[in-house]
């Protein structure tokens, strides 16, 4: 499915043991999408010598730093940024 | 040490890195295949060799002088470089982040060492370390007092990891007492590490 | 949450942070240069560099410094496919 600019959103928590560009701090954690970027060939196949096809859209999402590491200081609103393609994000539940 | 031992150290020759005489020899190796030839390697050298933070930096001014033009950059950073006959690098996508009074921006690439070469020239060593790839998404303000930039209490601090094909680039805020500077003055005062987000740039110099 | 290798963001650490510039050694800008040819010949794309890194095992990845990983990610890659026979990188820098 599409996503929306401002929708909550959550990065999936499926293991996956080949090369892949979603970085484990996110993954399970809810954010916000900020942008949809074009539509890129997959690197998870792209590594293995696949024309990387069909193209899957690609998002910016952002994140609540304290949502992510709980120890963080109090105070101010301080996000992390992150492009995650769609096929890893999920309806928050 | 026994023969045995000498057949697994690394060979070196004088002060040269073992990596060294591996990467010329990986080079002679396939050139003498006909996989690649000298001439492309050389060019391709050429290329990494000419890059360096002063395209960026026009960039930067042109936004500073430029409020359109800014809105351009910020819309599509990478046409905006080709407007000014710069060269945008391979990446498909180049995006422009702006520094305000209440937003400050943070490039990092947690998994590897993305960053917009063509734009800003070779990445810093420290950028592609280890700490600074762990640090700079789980204790940004602790990474930027090291590096002597205190961020107020009241400017949220967003960092960008570039996971993908899209790179990113900080457009830093104009110092004060720029007004009389030229373009080409206020590039100057644009440092690499201001487009990254971990410095303001230079302040003018004293009259 | 098991990560690769190279998934480096928000893993503790107390190491600060090297500030000092280092100029590239003309090593590493060759490796980087034989890098951008051969994804230019299509014989390696920057997934594919990026996943060899990433197959380097974890105390090799964190000792070696970061054009040997591109080294490290180029042979394994260039092996991989035939271009280059399994130890013949090594054959030719003992020759």
């Amino acid at each position: 499915m599409t996503y929306r600019v401002g929708e909550p959103v959550t990065i999936a928590t499926r293991a996956h043991s080949g090369h892949h560009r979603t970085p484990a701090y996110i993954k399970g954690k809810t954010g916000r999408i900020e942008r949809l970027h074009a539509a890129f060939r997959n690197p998870e196949t792209r590594a293995y010598g696949d024309d990387g096809l069909p193209e899957m859209p690609l998002y910016l999402v952002s994140f609540e730093r304290s949502d992510l590491w709980p120890d963080t200081p109090a105070g101010g609103s301080h996000r992390i940024y992150v492009d995650v393609f769609e096929h890893w994000l999920e309806e928050p539940k | 040490m026994s023969a045995h031992d000498h057949d697994h150290m690394p060979i070196t020759n004088g002060h040269e890195p073992a990596a060294a005489m591996r990467a010329r020899a990986l080079e002679e190796l396939l050139v003498a295949k006909g996989v690649l030839r000298a001439e492309e390697i050389r060019a391709g050298i050429d290329w990494l060799v000419s890059r360096t933070p002063a395209d960026g930096a026009r960039l930067i001014a042109r936004a500073w002088v430029d409020p359109e033009f800014k809105q351009r950059l910020l819309a599509d950073a990478r046409s905006a470089a080709l407007e000014l006959g710069l060269d945008p690098g391979p990446s498909p996508v180049v995006v422009a982040l702006e520094n305000t009074e209440v937003v400050h921006h943070m490039i990092v690439c947690t998994l590897c060492s993305c960053y917009p070469r063509a734009l800003l020239g070779p990445p810093p060593a420290w950028y592609k370390s280890l700490p600074y790839r762990s640090r700079a998404v789980s204790d940004p303000h602790g990474v930027l007092a090291e590096f002597g930039l205190e961020i107020p209490d009241d400017v949220e601090l967003r960092v960008l990891d570039s996971t993908a094909d899209i790179r990113y680039l900080v457009i830093p805020r104009r110092p004060p007492g720029t007004d009389q500077l030229s373009e080409e003055q206020l590039a100057a005062l644009v440092t690499r590490d201001s487009m990254i987000g971990v410095a303001q740039p230079s302040a003018p110099a004293l009259a | 949450m098991e990560r690769g290798v190279h998934d480096r963001g928000g893993l503790p650490t107390h190491e600060s942070i090297d500030r000092s510039e280092h100029t590239l050694e003309d090593w590493e800008v060759l490796t980087d240069a034989l890098a951008g040819a051969l994804g230019r010949r299509g014989l390696i794309n920057v997934d594919e560099l990026r996943r060899g890194i990433e197959s380097m095992p974890r105390d090799d990845y964190e000792r070696a410094s970061y054009y040997e990983r591109w080294l490290f990610s180029i042979e394994t890659i260039l092996t991989e496919k035939g271009v280059l026979a399994a130890g013949e990188l090594d054959g030719r820098v003992a020759g």
